[in-house]
This record gives structure tokens, C-alpha cells and sequence, in this order.
């Protein structure tokens, strides 16, 4: 049995460390009870770090599991879930793809397991780099994802996670990505948060009876999991995790507001995060760190005059598409720049499709470019998405496509050797 | 409506009813589960194609074919004899191929 809240002090402190580790301590504040995990780079120092916490003592009342495979590490999760515990792991690109069957299990069991994505490039080719297609993969499990964008933010997401998925109108797993290396290992200063105040800000730990839907406890048994005939409510119980996404948009904001009000950072209205967007002619859609380096092109070509503005997407599912429809009527033409692939989508990239399937019907005739760049890492230079911008008021002026459209979509970045 | 009515059964052993019963998606719990019922999955001796007749001069009364039965249903009556419950019963032969006294004969549904 393990003790649900022995005490280690964690005072407010300001720490220069990877985003990995940022990943590491927020678990460690949110008093995770269960980690199970498989080293996959560039993940594999979030666990390392947790493996050091367990081990030194530092995280009383925590089990950590050691296991042989991803599949294996979600299946324990979902496991240690069941029987009533708030649990961690953390993976990236080809290891989320082995676990991708137990994925579809925990959104179906509606257990709030929370997971990081150091999100990397799937292979082959080989790639160990930058790029969301791993966790986008995942679009249709159930679960809910979320990009983050800081390594203070990815700390934080974490915490508001646990809040998300653990709210009984909710109880649906999560995804947190970040990508690959140039958040998991860099080093930033992120605050780690007051232990006592994390704590009034969680949820409690869930006590003996479990969540309130399934608990292993041999007093109440209960079968989850068995068949369900044709004739049976398999249609109502997937249209239950579909309406359950709705009411998360909610939810969202509402956390989102509620972290805010308690240590003070703001993340938008939770959805999404719109940056000099009041009186934007055009606008760029951005997710992950390339959002934020966005915020600094914006910055740069408003100091030359021009009325350019950019929005940060934070989640991917539930996907909002009342805020992409808001902010598509501001603009006259909106770029959409995906950092992953969608191959045989209407325009390859996944989000610029499911902004362009947002809009359509919603009477706003904004221009939509999709964009594709970055992949595997490729470095994005902040010159890069400058040029992306004035793309798009050259768009706006003349009507001039970019020189790299390929059925519909503007590649950026090609290379081209002489 | 109560929309919640599925909450009972979960946190309340005593007052869990036999059947759980829903009119709408909106009234079901977050997920399927099923309760320790008798005969949850319907009446499985449907399935059978072959039925495990006790030889009843045979039997030693011994019990393994009630300890083998995957599916409990193999009872021992008032007279401590063997028998089987035919209504959910699905016809698996493990008590046949254990039954250290070979009493227990399949015979094809059919043919009995």
C-alpha cells in the first residue's frame, strides 16, 4: 500500500535546468504516486531524474517501476490507475508508437494518467529530433493534447494537467509535448513552485475508494473492459469521450484562470494564446517553441510598421475551434505552421487541416496558408518565420503565393543544393 | 432523470441492483463495467455444441471437475452428487479431460 502524502519540503526556488527535468520536478510536485518508464531519447532524463528523486528519499510515497517496454509502461500505468493512484510516465516518438494499443486503452477506462512527450521525428528515417508527429498520432485515442512551449511552461502545463484530468466531469488521460532537444535539453530558469501551494491547488490524492468509476477493491468488485455487442452501447460510450472533450474546453479556461490567480502565470485563455492580435491584418498559428519565437518576429516587424500578430495553439485535443474562428475574423489571411506531418490530410500538415475544417462553414472567408517546416528538427531561424510573415502580407497585398507550394501547402525551408 | 444513478453502484456494495439499467447515453457511467452476476453475458449454454454428461454410477465425488470448471457452472447438490448447469454451461470439455475417472462423456448436442 502505498502512503498517499508524506511531506518533503520544496520552498519556492528558481532553478536553471532542462526542460526534461522541469517534466521531473512538476511530477515530483504533484506528488505523483506511480512512475513507470522506458528510457527513449529525448525523454530519457525526465525519468533519469525521477529515478535519482525515488531513489535519494526525495519522493516519500512514490513507487517507480522499472519495466521491459513502453507497452509495458502504459499497461502498469493504467494498472496502478485502476486501483486509485495518480500516476506519471513520460516517452517520445518510436516508444509512444509501441505503446500506442495501451493508449487507446487509458482513454477508454477514462483514467487520468498524465504523460510527457519529448516529441521527436518518426523513422525511418532515423530521427531523434524536433517534430510533433509522434504525439499527433494520437489524435483520435481519447486522449487530450497539449503543447508547451517554455520549459517554465511545460513545469506548469503538468500541474494544470493533473487538475484537467482528475475533475470527475472529466477523468481522461493527457498528453504534455514539447519538442525534442531544443526544450528537453536545454537549460532555462523555471520556478518550482511552493510545495504547500501546488498541494491547495491540486486536487487531493485520490483516497482507498479510488476514482469514482473503477477501482480494484475486492469489497465492490466490478469487470471492466469486456464485450460489448453490436446491439450494445459501444456507440454511446465512444460519444460520451467525445462530449467529455467539449466540457474539457471548458475546464481548461477555468484551470487555466484558477493558475493564474495562484502563482501568477498566464497561459491565454488556456486554448489558445493570442499575441498583438487587436489590430493584425495577418497572423500566424504557431505551436510548441516555435510559437514563442514567433512572439519575437511579430515583435520585430510591428517595430518596422507592420500590423502582424501571432497565436499560440496550446491544445491540439480538444481542439478549440471557437477561438480559431475568432481569431480567423480578425485577420484577412492566416498562416497555419505545422512542425509535423499529416500525409494524404487536405494539406499535410494536421493542424492547418483542422483549422481549415474549423472554418469552413463558420462564414469566415479568411485566407488560410498552410505551412509546413522544421521537421526532424530542422532549425526554424527566427529570420525564417520573419519571412513567413512577410509571406503572408505579400499574400495579403498581391495575392502572391510562395515560391514552395505544393499541393496547397507552402513547404518551407526546402532544401536545394547546388 | 437521474443522471447519476450509476454512481450508486459504484461506491455502494449494499444497495448495488442485480441488473443495471440505462435509457440513454447520457444516464451511462464513464465506462462499460460489469457487476459479479449471475450469468452477466447472457445464457451461455446457447454456445454449446458438445454437453458434459455425468456418469453418475461412475463419480467418485471426488470434485475436481467442479474445482476445473472455468465458468462455475458445475454444482454439488444436497446429496453431495455433481451436476451441471446446463444454462450456462458452454461446452469447454476441461471436466471431461480432467475427471480422473473418465465419468464424464461429451456428447454432440444433436446426438444426446
Amino acid at each position: 500500500m502505498i502512503e498517499a502524502k508524506q511531506d518533503f519540503k520544496q520552498e519556492k526556488e528558481t532553478l536553471i535546468i532542462k526542460g526534461n527535468v522541469a517534466a521531473s520536478y512538476a511530477a515530483k510536485s504533484a506528488r505523483v504516486q506511480v512512475i513507470s518508464a522506458y528510457p527513449i531519447t529525448p525523454q530519457t532524463t525526465v525519468v533519469e531524474k525521477l529515478s535519482e528523486f525515488v531513489d535519494k528519499g526525495e519522493m516519500p510515497g512514490t513507487q517507480y517501476i522499472k519495466v521491459e517496454s513502453e507497452h509495458s509502461v502504459m499497461a502498469s500505468i493504467i494498472g496502478a490507475s485502476t486501483a486509485g493512484t495518480r500516476t506519471f510516465t513520460a516517452t517520445s516518438g518510436q516508444g509512444l508508437f509501441y505503446m500506442y494499443e495501451m493508449v487507446h486503452w487509458a482513454a477508454g477506462t477514462r483514467l487520468p494518467i498524465v504523460t510527457t512527450i519529448a516529441s521527436r521525428g518518426p523513422a525511418p528515417p532515423w530521427n531523434i529530433w524536433a517534430d510533433f508527429t509522434d504525439v499527433i498520432s494520437c489524435r483520435d485515442t481519447g486522449w487530450m493534447i497539449s503543447f508547451a512551449s517554455s520549459h517554465q511552461e511545460i513545469y506548469d502545463d503538468i500541474l494544470m494537467s493533473y487538475k484537467i484530468c482528475e475533475d470527475y466531469d472529466i477523468l481522461l488521460p493527457k498528453f504534455v509535448a514539447y519538442g525534442g532537444f531544443i526544450l528537453s535539453h536545454t537549460s532555462k530558469p523555471v520556478i518550482i513552485e511552493d510545495q504547500a501551494k501546488v498541494d491547495d491547488f491540486l486536487p487531493p490524492l485520490p483516497d482507498e475508494k479510488g476514482w469514482p468509476h473503477i477501482f480494484l477493491d475486492p469489497e465492490r468488485p466490478m469487470m471492466h473492459g469486456n464485450l460489448i455487442m453490436p446491439a450494445g452501447f459501444y456507440n454511446e460510450f465512444r460519444l460520451k469521450i467525445h462530449y467529455t472533450h467539449a466540457l474539457a474546453k471548458e475546464k481548461i479556461k477555468e484551470v487555466t484562470s484558477d493558475f493564474e490567480k495562484f502563482f501568477g502565470r498566464s497561459y491565454g485563455n488556456g486554448l489558445i494564446e493570442e499575441y498583438r492580435m487587436n489590430d493584425a491584418e495577418v497572423a500566424i498559428i504557431n505551436y510548441g517553441e516555435l510559437a514563442m519565437q514567433m512572439e519575437e518576429a511579430v515583435d520585430q516587424l510591428r517595430n518596422e510598421g507592420y500590423k502582424v500578430g501571432c497565436v499560440k495553439l496550446r491544445y491540439f485535443r480538444p481542439f478549440p475551434v471557437e477561438d480559431i474562428i475568432n481569431v480567423a475574423k480578425k485577420v484577412k489571411v492566416l498562416g497555419v505552421a505545422d512542425r509535423a506531418t499529416a500525409f494524404g490530410s487536405p494539406t499535410g500538415g494536421p493542424v492547418s487541416s483542422e483549422v481549415k475544417s474549423a472554418l469552413y462553414g463558420s462564414g469566415v472567408s479568411t485566407k488560410v496558408l498552410p505551412i509546413i517546416m522544421g521537421l526532424g528538427g530542422r532549425e526554424v531561424s527566427l529570420e525564417q518565420q520573419i519571412n513567413q510573415l512577410k509571406t503572408l502580407i505579400k499574400l495579403n497585398e498581391t495575392g502572391e503565393l510562395p515560391k514552395d507550394m505544393i499541393e496547397g501547402t507552402f513547404w518551407d525551408g526546402l532544401l536545394e543544393v547546388e | 432523470m437521474d443522471k447519476v444513478k450509476w454512481k450508486n453502484i459504484c461506491e455502494d456494495k449494499d444497495k448495488r441492483p442485480i441488473v443495471q439499467e440505462y435509457h440513454n447515453w447520457e444516464e451511462l457511467p464513464p465506462i462499460p463495467i460489469s457487476l459479479p452476476i449471475k450469468g452477466a453475458i447472457g445464457t451461455t449454454g446457447d454456445w454449446r455444441t458438445f454437453k458434459p454428461i455425468i456418469d453418475k454410477e461412475k463419480c467418485t465425488k471426488c470434485g475436481i471437475c467442479w474445482m476445473y470448471c472455468p465458468e462455475g457452472t458445475i454444482i454439488k447438490n444436497e446429496k453431495g452428487e455433481f451436476e451441471v448447469d446446463y444454462v450456462y454451461c458452454k461446452g469447454c470439455g476441461i471436466c471431461a479431460k480432467e475427471c480422473p475417472t473418465k465419468c464424464i462423456e461429451m456428447v454432440r448436442e444433436s446426438e444426446e
